[in-house]
């Protein structure tokens, strides 16, 4: 076990620098830096030197191991739009992204396996058809439109919940968070829907197929025949035995909610590592860019390691295989 | 008695009401507005961006600043002259405290002079004709320029004043230098002599202000607190204005400004910017880089410059693309400015049959083809105006290949470096926008844009198709220096005839300042898009 984690972190190193070096690659093509930090007016000499002090004229290679030699001291150098550290920019708003991702996804989940429950069981119920009803929106919508749909409805018809920002936060440590204050609540209701509703109808439209599958096997027909009640059948045997596939599909999803929260931090203006990165595509803020990046791959690959692990917790089967392997003699 | 005593009581009764009238607290005035993109820092050499300047002069002020016709007008200074060609002289005033406390003196301006020229600022553009920056006295500061500078004060009026002592004391004498991994004290802090101070920052957030109660100038505004926020989608800024959440917004999506006009409690308040939309011609080249016209450049020849301009009908344009607004212009400066001739100001008139009568005499009967650049996130509509010039001449049997795309590849692909600027430009034909932002003077649209490109001089920085003709070359190195008003302005409209005549380039239009506010806020809109706090009340 220990062994495999080892080998996946190593496996991580790889990856991250591999996304570095083609985003270094990719850089060459997002424009000027230059051209857009100094505006019109900057004279000549002046731009040659913010060229030369930005390393702009150094070849590929060397810029990226410039970068990689730095990062690996915690130096992520200085933003090229506001001129401050992109290590705290980056710390200052990941909590916002984190948390808005999080609750997006226990959303998903929450409302999402009861519902599969639900409909697998019950699959000719009208509660059944209507969500299923539902979720076809949920997955056919674009995520800004829902985005702005709720603003329409909530902020600006109903006035319930604000259109934009996080609300007030409170500052524990390195990490601040909004569900601490009644208005953090309300600001990330409206995101954090917007965010989960696909994630939420692709884990109930998951779990109902899988439960109506798992309902036709042969264990379940014996378990009944035994005698064994419904509940038991339902929650202890066939809910675990459809979670292997949810778990890697939420493990997947997660990682591509927290990249992809990009979309609804621009429609609610929400302070997250996400609108940061689209701004500085704007600006081609390249050690921005090239930072949040690995970060990215780095989550993915870590998110992916807890769901392998999860899945020797979960399923004895893989449990007893790497016990043979592993070395019983 | 009993009369008495009622009359006694009603008397106790009015008066204590009056007097708890009278002693009502004044209630908050509270502002809260917001913009697409945030001011980027708080350091105000930082980066030479319209918004990034206009926030910070609301903390850090010049010695002499514009006021809502922008003109000059006393700020820290209380007379300013030329005593020589080549000397300027300003008198500051006296008893100015900055906000931490340090008092004013002529210290403060050399020190923030010599910021402003020096490693990491943006702003040292408008110090290139300064020799040496001098204090005289406590209350006196000299400036020697290299050649005669009549504009010099009008550069200045950009440039805050920060305090010697606090920049020392925090590590702050140069701004941000890129090589280091430190951030520099003032892009997070501030410390100025302006009508307001920055409480709490919070970048691409919000940033809170609060009046400064030290500030040496009669407030114009009642604001007790100035909350600013990023809303970057366009959606949802104008959502947060509808719901009542914001109470003005800086940029306004196009699209949205009928609605907001039809809101009850909302109004657009618009205006011409100081900013010109133009297209530019490759008239340097023998032979156009996109082009299917081989052997020659159409574009050296006046009629084929003609024939585009007339080809174009920049009344639709504005009707539909700018859905009315902008203002088109056959100036290259905008009205307002310095320079600015009413009686030149008359574009010649929309005529395709006229434009194809031309293109044939020129010898294209049957058009060409011609690359066309554009950004596509720089200026109001950029990439809409492109697509209706293709279309347009198509009418005349041009067919442009269109490429727009975003600023960052876009201005480096039209641009050429300082010491490229006598070679060969990768365009064709492009859309550019100015503003004279520094001086508001016709000057810096001629040095700019329309004088031959220069390596030495360094003019012609930003003539990206490299326009040249050799009196206007000369008449504006000559209107430069020329510091009798008269002379100087029989010069610009000799220049402005010859540009204007020789179709040198296409001018489109002045593009407008779009606002939106609630109904219940009074606010000033100059022409260059600058947002001074000082005047804003809520009622």
């Amino acid at each position: 076990m220990i062994a495999f984690i080892i080998r996946r972190l190593i496996q991580a190193a790889f990856v991250m620098l591999a996304v570095g070096a083609i985003a270094f690659a990719m850089f060459n093509y997002v424009g000027d830096p230059v051209a857009i930090i100094a505006g019109q007016d900057l004279p000549a000499e002046q731009r040659v030197e913010l060229r030369k002090s930005l390393g702009l004229d150094d070849p590929t290679p060397v810029r990226f191991a410039r970068f990689v030699g730095n990062a690996v001291q915690g130096k992520f150098g200085l933003s090229y739009r506001t001129t401050e550290p992109v290590g705290r920019m980056i710390a200052d708003r990941l909590p916002a992204t984190l948390e808005l991702s999080i609750i997006a996804a226990a959303m998903a989940l929450l409302v999402g396996i009861p519902m599969g429950v639900f409909s697998g069981l019950y699959p000719h119920h009208w509660l059944s058809r209507a969500m299923m009803t539902i979720s076809l929106v949920g997955i056919s919508l674009p995520t800004f439109l829902i985005g702005i749909l709720l603003i329409l409805i909530f902020a600006v018809i109903l006035g319930w919940l604000p259109s934009f920002g996080r609300g007030d936060t409170v500052k524990i440590g390195f990490w601040t968070t909004g569900l601490l204050t009644v208005s953090g609540w309300k600001a990330i209701i409206l995101p954090a829907i917007t965010l989960g509703l696909f994630q939420m109808t692709l884990i109930m439209r998951l779990v109902r197929s899988e439960m109506l599958e798992v309902l036709r096997t042969d264990f379940i027909k014996f378990a009944r025949a035994r005698g064994l009640s419904n509940r038991a059948i339902n929650f202890g045997h066939a809910l675990k035995n459809t979670l292997v596939p949810v778990i890697t599909i939420t493990g997947l999803q997660l990682g591509s909610i927290i990249a992809f929260a990009i979309i609804t931090e621009t429609v609610f203006s929400w302070p997250g590592v996400g609108l940061l990165f689209l701004q500085s595509v704007i600006y081609a803020d390249i050690p921005v860019m090239a930072t949040y990046l690995v970060l990215i791959g780095f989550l993915f690959v870590l998110i992916n390691l807890i769901v392998d692990i999860l899945y020797f917790v979960v399923d004895p089967r893989l449990r007893s295989q790497a016990a043979k392997v592993g070395g019983a003699k | 008695m009993q009369r008495g005593k009622f009359l006694k009581a009603t008397l106790f009764a009015a008066v204590a009401a009056v007097a708890l009238l009278g002693t009502q607290p004044v209630s908050a005035k509270t502002f809260k507005w917001a913009n697409d993109g945030d001011v980027n820092s708080l350091d105000p050499y930082a980066r030479n961006e319209t918004f990034l300047l206009t926030f910070n002069a609301n903390v850090y002020e010049p010695l002499v600043r514009r006021d809502r016709n922008l003109k000059l007008e006393p700020a820290l200074a209380v007379k300013w002259g030329q005593p020589s060609p080549t000397q300027w002289r300003f008198e500051l005033r006296q008893g100015v405290k900055f906000s931490g406390g340090e008092s004013f003196t002529a210290d403060d301006v050399v020190f923030s002079y010599n910021r402003a020229m020096g490693k990491g600022s943006n702003l040292g553009g408008n110090f290139t004709s300064v020799k040496e920056v001098r204090k005289v006295s406590d209350y006196v500061v000299e400036i020697d320029t290299k050649y005669p500078d009549p504009l010099l004060a009008d550069k200045l009026a950009l440039i805050g004043i920060m305090s010697k002592t606090w920049a020392e004391k925090n590590n702050a004498q140069f701004a941000a230098d890129m090589t280091k991994n430190e951030e520099n004290y003032a892009t997070r802090h501030s410390n100025g002599t302006g009508p307001f101070v920055v409480k709490v920052r919070e970048p691409d957030v919000r940033t809170v202000l609060e009046p400064n109660k030290g500030w040496w100038d009669k407030p114009e505004h009642n604001l007790t607190e100035v909350i600013f926020q990023r809303i970057a989608n366009d959606a949802t800024r104008v959502a947060a204005l509808l719901s009542g959440e914001i109470d003005m917004i800086y940029t306004v999506p196009p699209q949205d400004v009928e609605r907001i006009r039809k809101t009850p409690g909302r109004r657009i308040i618009e205006g011409p910017e100081t900013r010109i939309v133009f297209l530019g011609f490759n008239q340097q080249v023998d032979e156009l880089p996109e082009s299917n016209v081989k052997g020659k450049n159409p574009f050296k020849d006046k009629r084929v410059r003609e024939a585009f301009y007339r080809a174009i009908d920049v009344e639709a344009i504005k009707r539909t693309v700018m859905r009315g607004q902008s203002r088109p212009s056959a100036l290259m400066v905008g009205v307002g400015l310095n320079g600015y001739d009413k009686e030149l100001d008359v574009r010649p008139k929309f005529d395709p049959e006229l434009s194809k009568k031309l293109l044939a005499e020129a010898g294209y009967p049957n058009g060409f083809e011609v690359g066309m650049d554009c950004p596509n996130d720089r200026y109001t509509n950029d990439e809409a105006i492109c697509q209706a010039s293709v279309a347009m001449l198509a009418k005349v049997g041009i067919k442009v290949n269109l490429l727009a795309q975003t600023r960052g590849k876009y201005f480096a692909k039209i641009l050429r470096t300082a010491s490229d600027i006598e070679k060969a430009p990768n365009t064709s034909f492009y859309m550019l926008g100015w503003s004279p932002a520094a001086t508001y003077d016709v000057h810096n649209v001629l040095e700019s844009l329309i004088q031959t490109p220069n390596a030495t001089s360094k003019k012609g920085l930003f003539n990206a198709g490299g326009y040249s003709n050799k009196r206007l070359d000369e008449l504006s190195d000559k209107i430069e220096q020329e510091t009798d008003k008269a002379k100087r302005d029989a010069m610009i409209k000799e220049v402005t005839k010859i540009y204007v005549e020789d179709f040198a380039y296409i001018p489109l239009h002045q593009q407008f300042v779009v606002w939106a506010a609630k109904d219940n806020i009074d606010l000033h809109q100059p022409a260059d898009n600058y947002f001074p706090l000082r005047f804003v009340k809520v009622k």
